[in-house]
């Protein structure tokens, strides 16, 4: 089952840190946004590979957004 | 004196710069992106220009949009506030290449004290304590192993273009050190394009205490002694006071000695800020910035000066407004930076629109405040809403006072820091002066 990886914040994509099909453990940063002058990483829920990467760098996204699929 | 003054910068900063230009019958140019037509420093300059979108390096971040502004406006000077381009000595010297005046120190001292290791440097031969370290940055591994070796674990890994905390790592062991020093090349190279980094010692417990320092073009240089900043997260401050708690006199004394010693080994003019380490009985030089601190209020009300108009006359040319004698600490000043982040959530930025708020009265009390309801508080910019400085006869008075002041203060639509400030407040360690840099890291003010 594919999963939705979601911005906990709002803010601007800093960096996209993986490709598809990269795999990827629990924890580790998909994407890193940027938001008030502080990187914070958005973090895959699950281990799992990369499906698709939804966002471009220096997309805005709000809090909730879907950036990533994983499967 | 000068006519007019752009203030390249947003938010309380900007607000600030604009009253001290009021005060001092000078016009005021604010600039604004897209996202901040409607913050109140806007509505507040004699004049405002658009400069661009809201991403900053379209905006305040940009040189020529903010030389054009001027040039538009026919302003003669230029005040950076702090962070953007405040600390950037091309800006400082787009801006003397285009005839106006920055108010700041001349260009060719930012670039010198703005380079880490040659501000250390100049600092050494000055003989200003410096933290033990490598006297440059490490190359290698190798050369990092055989400095930190020298030094003594634990030790820190910096960024040499570095500041405000961002690419440090700690390294507890020599095991550590291949991970740690990748780590800090990358971050540095991320953040400032350059991977150099070097090796210092990691201090315990160590109090962050600064000295602020005001020179002028005709030989003169002062201390406006000192401000207490060891309340941080993400090595970012939260709250500062002066004077510093339970500092001994001549430590003090020793302190502000080497800061201005400091300071005039560079030529520096203008407000400037030699930031130290203390740890134990002992002082060591972190580095210098070059401009106005956010912190500066604490030292406005315990000396009864006003730093930003003092900035503007000697911008101008005019002698520094005091005598060294003449600047002395009365009571004590305690300052709250009340940030849009939600200390509950390991301080996560809160952007979102301002719905309400309600700005706390009382004696001793001052706000420093850029934001108003309606506003939003957007993503791309630094979260500091506004700052909250309470003055009193005692460090007592003063942190009651503050404590009076949060509980009035209403800000809804964003969450704010003050929970974790009143927190601090509440705590038997603050109340007794016992404070370091890592408390808040190590959840001395937990709920």
């Amino acid at each position: 089952m594919p999963e939705e990886v979601r911005a906990h914040i709002t803010g601007v994509v800093f960096q996209i840190t993986t490709r598809t099909g990269d795999p990827v453990a629990a924890g580790d940063p998909v994407i890193v946004l940027e938001s008030m002058k502080m990187e914070i990483p958005v973090e895959a829920p699950r281990a799992g590979v990369v499906r698709e990467i939804a966002v471009a760098e220096g997309q805005t996204v709000q809090e909730g957004d879907t950036v990533a699929w994983l499967e | 004196m000068i006519e007019s003054v752009l203030v390249a910068n947003r938010g309380e900063i900007a607000r600030r710069v604009i009253r001290a230009c009021r005060g001092l019958g000078v016009r005021s140019v604010a600039v604004y992106s897209e996202a901040d037509r409607r913050w109140p420093y806007v509505a507040e300059a004699d004049e405002a220009v658009a400069i661009g979108p809201a991403s900053p390096r379209e905006s305040y971040l940009n040189v020529e949009r903010i030389l054009e502004a001027a040039r538009r406006t026919s302003a003669e000077a230029v005040h950076p506030g702090y962070g953007f381009l405040s600390e950037n000595w091309r800006f400082a010297r787009a801006c003397e290449e285009a005839g106006l005046v920055f108010v700041g120190p001349p260009w060719p001292v930012m670039a010198t004290m703005g380079d880490k290791i040659e501000a250390r440097r100049r600092m050494v031969a000055a003989g200003v304590p410096v933290v033990p370290g490598s006297e440059g940055a490490v190359e290698s591994l190798e050369a990092a192993r055989t400095a930190a070796a020298r030094v003594g674990y634990p030790i820190m890994l910096k960024a040499t273009a570095g500041g405000g905390g961002i690419g440090m790592v700690r390294v507890a062991e020599d095991g550590g050190l291949a991970a740690a020093f990748a780590t800090a090349q990358r971050r540095a190279e991320a953040a400032f394009g350059s991977g150099a980094v070097f090796v210092e010692r990691y201090l315990d417990r160590p109090r962050h205490v600064e000295v602020q320092v005001f020179g002028d073009a005709h030989g003169g240089l002062v201390h406006m002694h000192e401000r207490e900043c060891s309340i941080q997260r993400r090595h970012q401050k939260l709250v500062e006071e002066s004077p510093a708690p339970g500092m001994a006199p001549d430590l003090k004394r020793r302190l502000t000695e080497a800061a201005v010693s400091g300071a005039r080994a560079v030529g520096y003019r203008n407000a400037g800020t030699m930031e130290f380490i203390v740890s134990g009985g002992e002082f060591y030089f972190l580095e210098m910035n070059t401009r106005l601190q956010v912190e500066h209020p604490v030292t406005e009300e315990v000396t009864g000066r006003d730093l930003v108009a003092a900035q503007l006359r000697v911008a101008s040319g005019e002698p520094l407004p005091w005598r060294q004698e003449e600047i002395v600490q009365q009571g004590h000043a305690l300052e709250c930076r009340i940030y849009a982040e939600d200390p509950a959530r390991n301080f996560m930025p809160s952007p979102g629109t301002i719905t309400r708020l309600v700005l706390p009265e009382g004696p001793g009390l001052r706000l420093d405040c850029g934001v108003a309801e309606g506003v939003e508080v957007s993503v791309h910019y630094d979260p500091l809403l506004a700052k909250l400085i309470a003055w009193g006869a005692t460090r007592s008075e003063a942190i009651d006072r503050m404590a009076s002041a949060l509980d009035g203060l209403v800000v809804e639509g964003v969450r704010t820091v003050v929970p974790f400030h009143r927190r601090v407040l509440a705590s038997t360690l603050f109340r007794a002066g016992q404070i370091h840099t890592q408390m808040a890291e190590q959840g001395a003010f937990d709920a």
